[in-house]
C-alpha cells in the first residue's frame, strides 16, 4: 500500500525522531504530528536535573530550532490529545473533535506518572511538574520526596543541593534493588544517608493529606511540599477498545508492529526484542529516540524491516556520582563488580541473565571502560568468557 | 556540512562514538570531542543517526 498520510500521535523524543526519520528516508506525503501538550518537543531527562536546579531555562530543553522543525514540513496539532482509534477505518480521533486520516499510523504517547491518594502533591514529567516544583525549592523547604528511584534520587539531589530538607521515602528495604541488584542499590542509596537526607525504607505510603503525607502505619510525615515518584503507567487508554493490543503499554512484535501499519515507540511500547529474547518496554531517552527511527524505517519500508534489537542505555545524575547502565538488568540471577571498587563510588558492575552477560551499570568509571561491556551486552557474551577476560586483564 | 557539537549539554552517554566513531570520541569525563568538524560525504549518514540518537540534542549537522 502506497503510504500518503502518516500520523505520529506524541510529539515528544520518540515521535520527533519518528517524523525526523521518515522526512530523512525521502517520504514526501502528508506528515501529521500530534501532541497533548502545548509545546514544540522538549527534552524531559533535563527536568529531574539542570532544569529543577534552576541552571538552564526552559529554552534550552528544546529538542529542534524552530527552523529545523519548520523544515519537517509538518501537519502540526499540538495541545491536542488524541482520544481514539479506528483500526478499520484508520482515523485518529483528536480531543478538538477532528479525525485524521492515516496510511500509517505511529503511537508515542509515552507514560504519566503513578499518583497516591489525596491532593496537592507534585509530580515530575511536564515543563509545567517541573517548574511548578522548582518554584517552592528553597532552604529550608521540608520536601518529602515519595519514592526513591532514580527521578526520586535526581530530585533529592538538586532540592539537597538547594538547601531543602529532603525526607526521602521508599516502599522497598533497598532502593532501586529490583532494577539493579541489592548491593549496587544500597551504595547508590548511601549517597542520600552521607549527606544528612531523612532516607526510610520499607516504608509505604497511603495517601498525600494537607500536612504531609500518611504511611501504611497510619504516621503522618510532615512537609511543606510533596513530590510523588512511584513510576509511571502508559499512556493508552485512549486505545482501548480499539483492537490494538495492549499489556502494559502497546504490544508489538520485534518490528515494532502492533497492527498492520500501526506501529509504536517510546516509553508507551511493549515490543520483543530479539537481543534478550523477552518482551520489553523501556522509559529511557535513548529509546525513544532509537526506537522512533526504528519504527518509522519498518513503516516506511517494510520490504527491508529490521527487527529492533537495541542495548538498552540510560544515565543518572546524583550528587556527584554519574551513573550508566548499557542492557537489560531487570531479572538479573547475578551481579559482580568487574572493574574499580564499590566503596570508592568508581566501579563497573556486570549482570549476568542465565549464562550471559545481560547489562552493566558503572559509576564514575571512563567511558572506554563501559564501551567494552557494551560490546559484550550486544555480542551476547558468554558470562564466564566475559568476566574471566576481565579478571585476565585485570591481573596483567 | 559542518558538525556542531553542544559540549556543555552532553551528557556522556557516548551514543555519537557508537554512531559515528570517525567523527566523534569522548573525553575520560565521557564528554563528546569532535574530532571532525567537516567529516566526508560518505561519514553523513553515520553523522545524521548520532544527531538522531543523541539524548541530550548536543548535535546538529549544519549546510555551511
Amino acid at each position: 500500500m502506497t503510504l500518503n498520510r502518516i500520523v505520529v500521535v506524541g510529539a515528544s523524543a520518540a515521535g520527533l525522531a519518528a517524523a525526523e526519520t521518515l522526512r530523512r528516508e525521502g517520504y514526501d506525503g502528508t506528515l501529521t504530528l500530534v501532541g497533548d501538550e502545548p509545546l514544540a518537543p522538549y527534552d524531559r531527562p533535563p527536568l529531574s536535573k539542570q532544569l529543577l536546579s534552576a541552571e538552564w531555562e526552559p529554552e534550552r530543553l528544546t529538542l529542534r530550532p524552530a527552523a529545523d522543525l519548520a523544515a519537517l514540513d509538518l501537519d502540526l496539532r499540538l495541545g491536542v490529545a488524541a482520544t481514539g482509534l479506528e483500526l478499520a477505518d484508520r482515523t485518529v480521533r483528536l480531543a478538538d473533535g477532528s479525525q485524521v486520516p492515516y496510511d500509517g499510523l505511529i503511537v508515542a504517547t509515552g507514560v504519566r506518572p503513578r499518583k497516591l491518594p489525596g491532593e496537592g502533591a507534585h509530580v515530575l514529567r511536564t515543563l509545567g511538574d517541573a517548574l511548578t516544583l522548582r518554584d517552592q525549592l528553597a532552604p529550608g523547604l521540608r520536601l518529602v520526596i515519595v519514592g526513591a528511584g532514580f527521578l526520586g534520587a535526581e530530585a533529592a539531589a538538586v532540592a539537597w543541593r538547594l538547601g531543602a530538607h529532603v525526607t526521602l521515602l521508599e516502599p522497598a528495604p533497598v532502593p532501586l534493588a529490583h532494577a539493579v541488584g541489592t548491593r549496587v542499590g544500597e551504595l547508590l542509596t548511601r549517597a542520600h544517608v552521607d549527606r544528612g537526607i531523612d532516607l526510610r525504607c520499607g516504608v509505604g505510603v497511603s495517601e498525600v493529606t494537607e500536612d504531609g503525607v500518611r504511611l501504611a502505619d497510619g504516621e503522618v510525615v510532615e512537609a511543606d511540599e510533596v513530590l510523588v515518584a512511584v513510576g509511571s503507567r502508559p499512556n493508552t487508554e485512549w486505545l482501548e477498545g480499539s483492537g490494538l493490543p495492549l499489556g502494559d503499554g502497546v504490544v508489538c512484535d520485534e518490528y515494532c508492529e502492533a497492527a498492520r501499519n500501526v506501529y509504536a515507540a517510546g516509553d508507551v511500547a511493549r515490543w520483543y526484542n530479539p537481543l534478550f529474547g523477552t518482551s520489553m518496554r523501556i522509559e529511557h531517552r535513548t529509546n525513544a529516540a532509537e526506537q522512533g527511527m526504528a519504527a518509522a524505517r519498518n513503516l516506511f519500508r517494510p520490504d527491508a524491516r529490521k527487527p529492533f534489537a537495541p542495548v538498552p542505555y540510560f544515565w543518572s545524575d546524583q550528587y556527584d556520582m554519574k551513573i550508566q547502565a548499557y542492557g537489560y538488568l531487570r531479572g538479573h540471577d547475578e551481579v559482580a563488580v568487574v572493574e574499580g571498587d564499590l566503596a570508592e563510588r568508581r566501579f563497573v558492575a556486570a549482570y549476568r541473565t542465565g549464562d550471559r552477560v545481560a547489562g552493566a551499570l558503572s559509576v564514575g568509571m571512563p567511558p572506554k571502560v563501559i564501551r567494552q561491556w557494551r560490546q559484550a551486552i550486544a555480542a551476547g557474551t558468554a558470562w564466564e568468557e566475559a568476566v574471566r577476560v576481565e579478571a585476565a586483564v585485570g591481573e596483567g | 556540512m559542518k558538525v556542531e557539537l553542544e559540549a556543555d549539554k552532553c551528557v556522556a552517554s557516548g551514543q555519537c562514538v557508537v554512531a559515528a566513531m570517525d567523527v566523534f570520541d569522548q573525553d575520560d569525563d565521557g564528554i563528546a570531542i569532535l574530532l571532525e568538524e567537516t567529516p566526508a560525504p560518505e561519514l553523513l549518514d553515520d553523522v545524521r543517526e548520532a544527531v538522531a540518537v543523541c539524548p541530550a540534542a548536543a548535535i546538529r549537522l549544519v549546510e555551511r
